[in-house]
């Protein structure tokens, strides 16, 4: 078993997985601690929102879930490194169209130079224009 | 207004907001919130969000200088008459089919890129130079149009964003027939006959 990190937007969280030779897998409640899905009898449960586990896979086994195939399972992008001891799971695609789609100006907290933090839908009621720059 | 500098870290802005010492929100995304929620693939892009939080005008490239649209192809003053217009009340608002035939979803891979960016901005946070640099060029190679992964990452692994890796960057991708920049039909220069794709 080793530490290994598991990424989300504004979120590191620890947990044990095992990596050696085959796929990384985490522990079922590594899997809840980390990603907050539960593995229940209709299979990996979100809230109301359940997969079921896909039946003559490997994707859990007495060694654990393996990451990358509950990531798919659940449609979240991944980026992993073995090496490092660290993955990142994103927002699909499917979501992030599907919020855009309905023309609702996805919400953002972001700080300022200051560190203090400020949303969008602070400024419902007035027109925004929205500027995204860098210095690169 | 809103303004997001989109960095590795505020202190690459301090001096510029400092000096500007602006009266709108200057907010520092160090994330790339913005880019994943808005699918933002470059800067500088601007967002038209009316008083109900609703996208009226989705992600376009905008300058203000005539020096940035000239590079990008853009004209500054048929854009900022549309802004008075539409900060007036004088413009025609568009169905929402015809502001989401504008709009330039992400892929699958793009999602993935930004996932790699994700892992690669911690790692490099974390001191480990060497692994970011290999998720931000995995990220590039998935989405090779996502300059906020392939030139906004350059200064994180030392190479300069204005220098010989940026152009050579530029000109291998223009030379594949693409654009650097995708600004809205209605921004671009001499854009009669155009056709009406935004990306």
């Amino acid at each position: 078993m080793t530490a290994f990190t598991i990424l989300g937007e504004g979120s590191a969280v620890e947990v044990d997985a095992s990596t050696d030779g085959g796929p990384v897998r985490l522990s079922v409640e590594g899997v809840e601690r980390a990603l907050g899905w539960e593995l229940q009898e209709e299979g990996f449960c979100l809230g109301p929102v359940c997969y079921p586990v896909p039946p003559d896979t490997d994707l859990v086994t007495d060694a654990g879930v393996d990451l990358v195939g509950l990531a798919t399972l659940i449609d979240r992008p991944i980026a992993l490194d073995e090496t490092e001891h660290a993955a990142y799971l994103g927002v699909s695609a499917c979501e992030r169209s599907r919020e855009l789609e309905l023309l609702y100006a996805p919400d953002f907290t972001v700080p300022d130079l200051d560190g203090e933090p400020h949303s969008l839908s602070d400024h419902r009621g007035k027109k925004v224009l929205l500027v995204a720059y860098a210095s690169w | 207004m809103i303004t997001v500098a989109i960095e590795r870290d505020a202190e690459d802005v301090r001096e510029y907001i400092d000096v500007a010492s602006p009266a709108h929100p200057s907010l520092i995304d160090t994330d790339r919130v913005l880019a994943d929620r808005y699918n933002m693939v470059n800067v500088p892009t601007v967002v038209w969000i009316d008083e109900q939080g609703r996208i009226v005008r989705p992600n376009d490239i905008a300058f203000t200088t005539e020096a940035g649209g000239n590079y990008a192809n853009v004209s500054t003053d048929d854009q900022m008459q549309l802004l008075r217009d539409w900060v007036r009340g004088d413009l025609e608002a568009k169905s929402p089919s015809e502001v989401r035939a504008l709009q330039s979803l992400p892929s699958a891979d793009d999602q993935f890129a930004r996932a790699h960016f994700g892992l690669g901005n911690w790692l490099w946070r974390e001191g480990r130079g060497e692994a970011a640099a290999r998720h931000f060029t995995r990220g590039g190679d998935l989405a090779p149009h996502d300059f906020m992964i392939r030139r906004g990452t350059m200064r994180m692994v030392g190479q300069d964003p204005f220098g010989d890796p940026f152009r050579e960057m530029v000109t291998a991708w223009r030379d594949a027939g693409n654009d650097y920049y995708h600004p809205l039909p209605s921004s671009r220069r001499g854009r009669e006959g155009q056709d009406d794709t935004a990306r």
